[in-house]
């Protein structure tokens, strides 16, 4: 089936957030500091307030005292990056509120600022532990010890963060790009000190989030008090720039890693110490849980995992698609790429002797213990592991495997729907949100499936906190596995009387859902310029049973080619005063349709029916995360040269 | 400092629009926000991304990185003008779009290319989007979408 939406995207006729229009609507832009960490001394605003199509302006001055990330306020006195938000102004155009930033006067003392993962001001380390690290190392005929890293990304999403505020008397109306419009509502209404029934968020479409939008930002707060101030609606969008700067980036980190095995390739120690950089505030969901993938992968007795968060006078850190876990893979994937050479073993093999069968972190076994072995025989087969092709002169050809597995596609419950049926016709009315996944289309699958309706007949309504139908945010690729149930137990009901509510009943006890999957590589490089050109990739992930076989396969393209970007292009460079030298698209490299490499997707429905009653989980996340690891060990097969630093530069293969 | 407005008619879609704009609001800003045709999306605002690209005078163009009033008397065409096009069906049949916003962009460098090469190569479908960025990573399904419309399957 089709996505349901595909006519209003091809036709221009989807509105997002920025392409509200309302009467009398105004249009705004932020200031924000060119110093990474500063003190303000002095702002005046007068000559801003007196521009002529200014109708407000907001600063420390005069905004209302809201607490924000931590310590901080909504305007802070005190700067602790560049990007950092200090006044705003509305005005009649875009131009307009430019022109009177341009006009606000400000004094700073600058303060002495931290910019690198390894100047920053460390955290309080997180630790977990199983068995006895120094017996596990003790026990290990062979150790891979390595330090990797892996650099800052930005989502760049390419409709910015952004929203359209309007107040209807004494309430708040928020069209806003975000995948959680209860968090929105929740938060706004909280720092603005309102009751929540009073602020409604509507979200139809949205442009793209990957994690930056799963939270509530200053913005959306900004331009409802610009909006209250100037009695008008107001439309707040970032540019470019300040996406790039302001509103989350992928955490960089810095893991040292030391693997032990007996020979025959059985892990019996992993040892783990980890920097992760925050940036200059804790958000609020950045959830980057890198040593969580190194409890879980494979089975082992014994582990030390350790992780630190770095605070630093730079953007701060927010989930990106699967947080933790991509940067996390990307090391253990390469050291065990580097024990299987150790071992001469094939790299799949060293993971089958390895398998886990239960969540080693709960102690309870997996609901679909076989899914990752049989994403291994998928992949392998649609790779046609470990043929190779030989490279010709300077380019060689090389191969590489990566696993994973993430903890999110299992669903979060609560979540309700409700499902109406008339006339051989049905309509879901949900209040999630679709961000471009497909959510919208596989719920009204489900519903039509448990309705006996062909899916054209069912119709979906979403994206509205005023149905008042709770969701969670669509973040950890949970939403499928969240709503799905809830709404086929609607249509059950609806089926009988024409009219029933649904909700999603908790996930199981005593068992543990995982999502997983591989990924295989082939890579060709020159060896006299550096260029890796990916050949191919091909793709196993365990999303329980594929509701959609359409809309999984672009999750799939869609998430290698972002880990692509991830293994070879994209970096945020920051010079060492904290300014952010390639804040655009024109030099944050992300992969272009020239870029485009053969992409199989030989994922297969696997139908978990002991993590919810769809048997379906999430697949929003995991693509992405093995691409990076399986790249870099393709570069190893290909030239022998190991990268332990992301992104796989041109100057680390050569010279 | 009030900014004088100049008078302008646009071409757009084969109707005469008459507005009136500061000298530098762009081309992209008097579509959106002049004559509400909120097709073509300001990303990136500085000519990085493609996803405002429309055409003037059957070229595909970035419509940030014009000034509207040196659009008078040219032929503009945004997606709104397309009606049923068989580039519109093939995005839908081949999934070339997760969030959208990249799609009326992606598909009106296409249609320049179609209206020049009715049947083009992998090769001329691949540079016609190279300037259009796709952050979900739709690309080969994009490709895959003006194969299916050059009728190859």
């Amino acid at each position: 089936m089709k996505r349901i939406e595909g006519p209003e995207k091809v036709t221009g006729r989807a509105h997002y957030a920025c392409d509200v229009r309302l009467p009398g609507q105004l249009y705004a832009r932020v200031l924000r500091s060119p110093l990474p960490h500063a003190r303000i001394t002095r702002i005046d605003a007068a000559r801003a307030e007196r521009l002529a199509g200014v109708h407000a302006v907001l600063s420390s001055a005069n905004a209302p005292d809201i607490s924000w990330y931590e310590e901080s306020r909504l305007f802070d006195r005190t700067l602790r990056f560049i990007g950092d938000e200090l006044a705003a102004v509305a005005g009649e155009s875009e131009e307009i509120a430019e022109d009177a930033l341009r006009l606000i006067e400000v004094d700073y003392e600058a303060l002495p600022c931290a910019v690198g993962l390894e100047d920053g001001v460390r955290g309080k380390p997180q630790l977990q532990r199983r068995g006895d690290i120094d017996n596990g190392l003790r026990e290990a005929e062979v150790v891979v010890d390595a330090v990797y890293t892996t650099q800052t990304a930005l989502h760049n999403a390419l409709e910015p963060h952004g929203c359209t505020a309007h107040w209807e008397d004494d309430s708040l109306v928020l069209h806003e790009s975000t995948q959680g419009i209860f968090a929105v509502r929740d938060e706004v209404a909280e720092k603005l000190g309102m009751p929540k029934e009073r602020v409604r968020v509507i979200t139809q479409h949205m442009g793209g989030g990957f994690g930056a939008k799963q939270i509530a930002w200053k913005h959306s707060v900004i331009a409802a008090l610009l909006a209250k101030r100037a009695g008008r609606p107001v439309q707040l969008m970032l540019e470019r720039e300040a996406e790039n700067l302001a509103v989350g980036n992928r955490n960089a980190t810095r893991q040292r890693v030391r693997l032990g095995a007996k020979r025959d390739g059985t892990l019996c120690a992993i040892d783990v110490h980890i920097l992760v950089q925050s940036g200059a505030y804790l958000v609020g969901g950045e959830d980057s849980d890198v040593i969580g993938a190194y409890q879980t992968l494979y089975r082992c007795p014994h582990l030390r995992a350790e992780q630190v968060g770095v605070r630093t006078n730079t953007g701060p850190a927010v989930a990106f698609r699967a947080p933790g876990h991509a940067e996390a893979i990307f090391a253990l994937e390469s050291a065990m790429d580097e024990l299987s050479r150790a071992l001469a073993m094939d790299p799949i093999e060293l993971r089958l002797r390895n398998y886990a069968t239960e969540d080693q972190t709960k102690g309870k076994p997996y609901t679909s213990v076989d899914s990752l072995r049989r994403c291994y025989g998928q992949v392998k087969a649609a790779f046609d592991w470990p043929e190779r092709r030989m490279g010709q002169g300077s380019k060689k050809r090389g191969i590489g495997f990566a696993a994973h597995d993430w903890a999110g596609g299992g669903g979060w419950p609560p979540a309700e729907a409700r499902v109406e049926v008339a006339d051989g016709a049905a309509r879901v009315v949900t209040a999630t949100q679709d961000i471009g996944t497909g959510t919208g289309t596989a719920l009204c699958q489900i519903a039509a499936d448990e309705l006996g309706l062909p899916a054209e007949r069912v119709s979906i309504v979403l994206g509205d906190t005023r149905e008042g139908l709770y969701s969670p945010t669509s973040a950890g690729s949970a939403t499928l596995a969240t709503l799905g149930p809830a709404v086929r137990m609607a249509a059950a009901k609806a089926k009988k009387s024409g009219r029933g509510k649904g909700s999603r009943v908790k996930n199981p006890k005593d068992k543990s859902i995982r999502t997983c999957g591989a990924q295989c590589v082939e890579v060709e490089v020159d060896t006299e310029t550096g260029e890796v050109r990916v050949l191919r990739v091909a793709a196993a992930h365990d999303c329980g049973r594929v509701i959609n076989p359409v809309l999984v396969e672009s999750q799939v393209i869609g998430g290698i080619t972002q880990g692509l970007g991830y293994a070879l292009s994209e970096e945020r460079m920051v010079d060492a005063c904290g300014l952010v030298l390639n804040a655009s698209l024109e030099e944050y490299k992300v992969q272009t349709a020239a870029d485009g490499p053969q992409l199989v997707n030989a994922t297969q429905s696997m139908p978990d029916w002991e993590a919810n009653a769809t048997g379906a989980k999430g697949i929003g996340e995991p693509p992405l995360i093995p691409t990076a690891a399986a790249v870099a060990n393709a570069i190893f097969d290909a030239i022998g040269v190991r990268v332990r630093d992301l992104p796989c530069k041109r100057e680390r293969l050569i010279g | 400092m009030s900014v004088p407005l100049e008078s302008v008619t646009l071409r757009v879609n084969g109707a005469e629009r008459a507005v009136r704009v500061e000298p530098r609001r762009t081309l992209l800003d008097a579509l959106r926000l002049d004559l509400g045709l909120t097709g073509a999306k300001k990303a990136c605002d500085m000519g990085n991304c493609g996803a405002c690209t429309v055409l003037l005078d059957g070229r595909a163009v970035y419509a940030c990185l014009l000034l509207a009033i040196d659009c008078a008397g040219r032929e503009i065409a945004t997606v709104e003008g397309l009606h049923d096009d068989p580039l519109q069906r093939a995005f839908i049949e081949a999934d070339a779009f997760q969030c959208g916003f990249c799609t009326p962009g992606q598909i009106m460098s296409l249609k320049a290319l179609f209206s020049r090469t009715p049947a083009p190569s992998d090769e001329e479908i691949v540079r016609a989007v190279s300037g259009n960025l796709c952050r979900c990573g739709a690309y080969r399904n994009i490709v895959r979408a003006a194969r299916i419309a050059a009728g190859r399957r």
